[in-house]
């Protein structure tokens, strides 16, 4: 039994590779492996226009294509991320703070804020995988549940694009306690009657997904995004199997009723806006 | 059974000693001076060992063998248990056992991840981690004593959720979620034991409470300290330095002031020597939270739950110009 000491890792914050963000004058797709011009994908809101592969992209740049421009009024920003527990592993917590502050600026791994999508007002709140994986610690689930408060108190929408590795290890069980949190929060907002819409983009697992980013009255991803509980890796060594091809992807979560729709980048703003206007009962456009 | 760890060998061989003598103690033969002695010698050494545990060893602790679990508590806590199975969608979980029972007479419900004893029943359990249709039971079976007005009352040891193919097919993470979700709003008092391993998700969605207690020697932690070690180093055998890290003992939660309400004392060197004695412990601290509990109405009830995980939050506020 000692293969299965080794692998119980129920909320496996998915180790990461670099953010996937084209960098200089050409890029390859990690998903068609295709060289592209990098200003193509950037022109085509950062998707292969070979394979429809979503690259990911920092909060700042989702804002930008999903909020009217110049409605975007930021909440929350600089709260940051407190090492409470001294944690230390190849580097110390407080350090990695500072340098994914440095990096990402000062958001943490979320961005939040009240705005419109094409009109219509919303508290919107976005991962930044760029930071720190996009891994939930107290911030980041104080974050999320002021901004269903939000949304509370002016009854209005709140939408969540997550993107994370799931739970913040570094902050151990308090991570773990921001799921229970965030989801209590989404129990009020419910009973209020206020519709709850989770985007949930590439990668989104672990602790994210085992709570708000589960329980959309909408659960809508966009497509080839990695969703799930279990890290894939953390699974493959549980049950020594390889995965089935296409596994804990959008397309099957769809077909297995996780998600109600997949929409592509450049189709999501106007779904929202039409989900948003008939949740809400406004006139037709 | 004779299972033990490491670390409480040289007490286990003293144990023996001691049998041994009195075994050969007759009308003729008195050991009873030795055995005073090395009575004497044995608590020295149990407390010398208990005193010291690395959060590594309590981690073992928790984890151990022989350690009771839910139905051992079950059996000495609470009288007319009686269990009901299934989801009523797929299958019935063996890893998490619901039901309904009486504490002192008072009616409730009790849910509890269930680990196995042999080989056998260890798979049978699925090493007490759940599948979703676990986590779903659990929720319709808090909702039945809402419905009845019945207080609830779970009991936490599982190593996490399961990790499998099934389990993410089925929606493993939107099992947890709503659990969390749906616990938040429960008009019935909620009141939350960890006994063993408090294993992240698979832990919190049945953890959700107006009162959260931790067994002296039990964790919670937000992955384990093997899964943690081999994201942070690569290598699953550096669990002991993960769980220093993770601080995932009763004692470092309680240090937070904002996670767990008590900790709940269990006999001398573990809950696993003395079962009747770690379940009698349980049942004065349900007793004492239930009857404050009962005083809160429904709304109340909710609210304070809802207060409760809201000020679990560590961060540093932007500095006001
Ligand atoms: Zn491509």
């Amino acid at each position: 039994m000692a293969w299965f000491k080794k692998s119980k890792a129920p909320i496996a914050t998915v180790e990461t590779k670099k953010v996937q963000m084209p960098e200089g004058l050409w890029t390859k797709c990690k998903n068609c492996d295709e060289i592209i011009y990098t200003k193509e994908i950037e022109r085509n809101l950062n998707v292969c226009p070979k394979c429809d592969y979503h690259f990911r992209i920092s909060a700042r740049h989702r804002i930008d294509l999903i909020i009217d421009e110049g409605t975007f009024q930021e909440i929350d920003a600089g709260i940051t991320s407190v090492d409470f527990l001294k944690f230390k592993d190849s580097k110390k917590y407080d350090d990695r703070i500072k340098t994914a502050l440095k990096k990402s600026g000062d958001g943490d791994a979320i961005i939040c804020g009240a705005g419109k999508i094409e009109g219509l007002p919303v508290v919107v709140a976005v991962f930044d995988f760029g930071f720190m994986g996009g891994s939930m610690g107290s911030v980041v689930g104080e974050k999320v549940t002021r901004a269903i408060e939000l949304g509370l108190e002016r009854k209005s929408p709140v939408l969540v694009f997550s993107s994370s590795g799931g739970a913040r290890m570094q902050e151990s069980i308090l991570s773990l306690m921001q799921m229970a949190k965030s989801s209590a929060a989404l129990a009020r907002l419910k009973k209020a009657g206020i519709p709850f819409i989770s985007v949930l983009t590439d990668p989104t697992t672990g602790g994210v997904t085992a709570s708000f980013a589960m329980l959309g009255d909408l659960n809508i991803a966009e497509p080839k995004a990695l969703i799930g509980f279990a890290g894939p890796r953390v699974i493959e060594q549980t049950i020594r199997q390889k995965l089935p091809e296409g596994f804990q992807r959008s397309e099957y979560l769809l077909e297995h009723g996780m998600v109600d729709m997949i929409v592509p980048r450049n189709e999501m703003k106007a779904q929202l806006s039409k989900v948003l206007s008939v949740f809400t009962k406004q006139p037709a456009t | 059974m004779q299972y033990f760890l490491d670390f409480e060998k040289p007490l286990v061989d003293l144990e023996q000693k001691i049998r041994e003598l009195r075994d050969y103690s007759t009308d003729s033969v008195d050991f009873s001076s030795e055995i005073k002695k090395l009575e004497k010698k044995a608590d020295k050494l149990r407390a010398e060992i208990f005193s010291n545990l690395s959060r590594w060893q309590r981690t073992q602790l928790a984890r151990h063998q022989n350690r009771p679990y839910t139905l051992d508590y079950i059996k000495n806590i609470f009288t007319d248990w009686f269990e009901v199975h299934g989801d009523r969608n797929y299958r019935d979980d063996p890893a998490l056992v619901c039901g309904f029972a009486r504490l002192d007479g008072q009616p409730c419900a009790v849910i509890g991840h269930q680990k196995g004893r042999d080989t056998k029943e260890k798979v049978y359990r699925n090493f007490g981690m759940p599948n979703p249709e676990g986590y779903r039971k659990a929720l319709r079976v808090m909702q039945m004593a809402e419905q009845f007005g019945l207080p609830v009352f779970t009991f936490v040891d599982t190593p996490g959720a399961f990790p499998g193919i099934g389990a993410e097919e089925r929606g493993q993470a939107e099992a947890i979620a709503r659990n969390l979700r749906e616990m938040a709003a429960l008009k019935v008092p909620i009141i939350v034991t960890i006994t063993g391993e408090g294993g992240s998700g698979g832990a919190l969605a049945i953890a959700v409470g107006n009162r959260v207690l931790m067994m002296q020697y039990s964790v919670y932690s937000v992955i384990s300290p093997e899964g943690c070690a081999a994201i942070l180093w690569s290598d699953g055998t550096r669990g002991p330095e993960a769980a220093e890290a993770l601080k995932l003992t009763a004692t470092d939660i309680d240090q937070l002031g904002c996670v767990i309400d008590e900790i709940i004392e269990e006999p001398v060197g573990g809950a696993h020597n003395d079962y009747e004695l770690a379940a009698s412990q349980v049942k004065q601290a349900l007793q004492k939270h239930l009857a404050e509990l009962q005083e809160l109405s429904a709304d109340e009830l909710i609210e304070q739950r809802y207060q409760k995980f809201r000020a679990m939050t560590v961060i540093q506020e932007p500095q006001k110009n």
